[in-house]
């Protein structure tokens, strides 16, 4: 099957390990991986920020970009999460481009909802001696339905032991442009999950979205905390990490 | 009441700070999130009920004037009087003007969000009339001149201290400090005001078209002796607390109680049909009932109107981290949380209340608690799309969106500017590899590091490995 990988402009940008960890996974899942080179942006920003025509421009960018893949794979559940669960209001008035975005919407994956549930990855390459928590970030929750997933793959991995932490369900305060925004009660939320993840004793925590890793990330070494690792659940499952 | 919504950042950052805020929040955590959870856990239909609930509240929307007209032809006819208050002033007025003609000298209240609204407190004071608050929480607020921070428990925001000192300063008696005690001494100074109050005043939870019954959901009783005692009976309510039929008042019954304080179902249930007949031995002689628009009829028919179907249970507020840190009062008018940051730029104005719509993650775990089902962060987003269309937004993030939107579209420049970015960012994180303090960031880097990019970007990586081979 052809999988063309959605990036993100995060990780384009911050981490591209997160990006060729996923390239790595969906490889090994025996998948044949086309990376758009043109793909920027999935038109989130925007559209979370009130910018309609920027959004519908940028959703309109993806769908021509992977329309011709089997399936759009991206390590992000925000992003996907904005694909499939928001392009279609952003079409809702083209009847025509709203039947190619629902056919694109019904083949976009999170990358672990991928990996378990349509390509069916047995083997996981990576390697964890230690334990982690997972925090489950709100669009992969509870737009692309991304929970188990990440643990059942994270289960086959020998030497790693999950120990959930509370309120793993809670908000870390990211929220894109909010954290900027609203600064300080992003940070409060961010404090949150910290004092969450020191409690669970976890040598990482590992979460699906780059967006929430820099948030609960910038935080913990704000507080002094240089010792927690924050991974993201690709660089777990490959085994590669952020400074490949 | 005044709105002050648009002090929310200023406000939000006092009340970050506010230890005794803070976990006095914590409390709501315990009970009502628990609660909730627990409650629906019980029921083996949830979800069937909750589509239930949501169509009832879309079924009453969608025919309002059917329903309401029913309602008052119901309630007419036994013997309520039914009054339209298209704002909050004639509400008031209507109000003032029953007293009047009724010889009122004092009122007892029962709960009412709608009476915040129209800060109709104030305005029977004007006209003096003694009016005394008679819900535990509203009677504290009532003491400390404070408006209330949450719909269903609006003194959430205080300690047991802080009302023993109050009670101790305005009552002058012996200082209470157990629970039971200082409800005892409330009970105590609130039980002749039951008995002398001329008027009582309540508001509604729903109002049943084919019964023309007002209902009210308590856990004290004082709603009951409001609203049978005084010889003249106020409800003062919305126009969307409309339902068909009594047994679609059960069926939201089902998810009310347990979605707003985590019980089965409260301790009372009251519905207020029509005026005391001869064979009565309690109720009012007269029965007057308030419909108030102020507002909800500009939402019918728009991409708002989800929203009316809110039955006021306050669990988007509770489950809302953004709340749970800062509280009801930074929200600056009635409704807090989720549900206030879309009914407050809808009902006193969009360019009162910017901040609003966007004091909020996005994170859906208020549309995911809904028991009717509101799809809050998509209405929020939908009010950010109007600040947007009308240039309410600040010049900064215009431009910024104008830009990013823009390179985005144009992936070769786009391509060159984020190798740029890259690279800056990744010299600005020096070895430590994080940025302490980010030009134009300080949002974020004021309380966080901003973790710094490895350095080149991923289109750039993968090229080079293409190339290689």
């Amino acid at each position: 099957m052809r999988v063309g990988l959605f990036v993100t402009c995060l990780v384009d940008l911050f981490r591209p390990s997160i990006g060729f960890a996923a390239l790595k996974l969906l490889e090994a899942a025996g998948c044949e991986v086309v990376v758009p080179q043109t793909q920027t942006c999935c038109g989130q920003p925007g559209y979370n920020s009130g910018d309609r025509a920027s959004a519908q421009a940028l959703a309109r960018k993806v769908l021509n970009e992977f329309e011709a893949c089997d399936y759009l794979v991206a390590p992000s559940g925000s992003c996907a999460g904005m694909i499939r669960a928001h392009y279609p209001d952003l079409f809702s008035d083209q009847p025509e481009e709203l039947e190619r975005i629902k056919r694109l919407c019904g083949r976009t994956y999170e990358l672990t909802d991928f990996l378990v549930n349509v390509a069916r990855l047995e083997q996981v390459p990576g390697r964890f001696d230690g334990t982690v928590t997972y925090h489950d970030s709100c669009s992969g929750l509870r737009e692309a339905g991304v929970k188990s997933q990440p643990r059942q793959l994270l289960a086959k991995m020998q030497g790693l032991k999950l120990k959930e932490m509370e309120e793993a369900e809670v908000c870390c305060g990211f929220g894109g442009t909010f954290a900027v925004k609203f600064g300080e009660i992003s940070t409060r939320l961010a404090d949150n999950k910290c004092n969450n993840v020191a409690a669970s004793g976890a040598d990482a925590l590992v979460l699906g979205d780059l967006g929430c890793m820099l948030n609960i990330e910038g935080r913990l070494r704000r507080r002094g905390d240089m010792k927690t690792q924050v991974l993201h659940v690709a660089e777990v499952l490959a085994g590669t990490d952020g400074n490949d | 009441m005044q709105v002050t919504s648009m002090n929310f950042k200023a406000r939000a950052g006092e009340k970050l700070a506010d230890v005794k805020l803070q976990a006095a929040l914590r409390k709501l955590q315990g009970n009502f999130v628990k609660g909730r959870a627990d409650r629906v856990a019980e029921l083996d239909n949830f979800e069937a009920i909750r589509t239930a609930a949501a169509e009832i509240r879309d079924r009453a929307l969608a025919n309002l004037d059917v329903y309401l007209e029913e309602f008052e032809t119901n309630a007419t006819a036994r013997g309520a009087v039914v009054h339209w208050a298209e704002t909050a002033e004639e509400a008031n007025r209507i109000v003032c003007e029953l007293a009047v003609r009724y010889g009122v000298r004092k009122a007892a209240k029962s709960k009412s969000m709608v009476s915040e609204e129209c800060a109709l407190n104030d305005a029977l004071e004007a006209a003096g009339i003694e009016v005394i608050e008679t819900d535990l929480g509203e009677y504290i607020l009532q003491l400390a001149h404070e408006p209330p921070s949450h719909i269903v428990a609006p003194v959430v925001h205080k300690s047991k201290e802080d009302v023993s000192d109050l009670f101790e300063e305005k009552h002058k008696l012996t200082r209470k400090t157990r629970i039971p005690d200082l409800c005892r001494e409330a009970r105590e100074i609130l039980r002749p005001h039951f008995l002398s109050a001329d008027m009582g005043i309540s508001g509604a939870n729903f109002i049943v078209a084919e019964t023309g019954s007002t209902l009210i959901v308590t856990n004290e009783g004082n709603g009951r002796m409001v609203t049978t005692l005084p010889r003249v009976h106020v409800a003062i309510t919305g126009i969307e607390k409309v339902v068909p039929t009594l047994e679609d008042a059960t069926t939201l019954l089902r998810l009310l109680p347990r979605h707003g304080t985590g019980q089965t179902i409260t301790n009372y249930i009251s519905v207020n049909t029509g005026v005391k007949d001869a064979a009565d031995l309690d109720g009012p002689e007269h029965f007057h009932i308030i419909l108030v628009d102020a507002g909800r009829t500009k939402l019918i028919g728009g991409d708002m109107q989800a929203m009316l179907r809110c039955i006021r249970c306050g669990a988007c507020m509770n489950h809302c981290p953004v709340y749970q840190s800062v509280g009801g009062h930074a929200y600056g008018w009635v409704y807090p949380g989720p549900m206030g940051s879309i009914l407050t730029p809808s009902y006193v104005g969009i360019e009162n209340a910017l901040d609003l719509p966007n004091a909020s993650t996005l994170c859906n775990q208020c549309g995911v608690v809904c028991p009717v089902k509101i799809p809050l962060p998509d209405l929020m987003r939908k009010l950010r799309e109007r600040q947007f269309e009308r240039g309410l937004k600040p010049w900064p993030e215009k431009l910024g969106l104008a830009l990013w939107g823009w390179t985005a579209r144009h992936p070769a420049l786009y391509a060159v500017l984020s190798r740029i970015g890259a690279r800056m960012l990744a010299y600005m994180g020096g070895a430590e590899k994080r940025i302490h303090h980010l030009p134009l960031g300080g949002g974020w880097t004021a309380g966080r590091d901003m973790p710094a990019p490895q350095g080149k970007t991923f289109r750039e990586l993968y090229s080079q490995k293409i190339r290689k081979g």
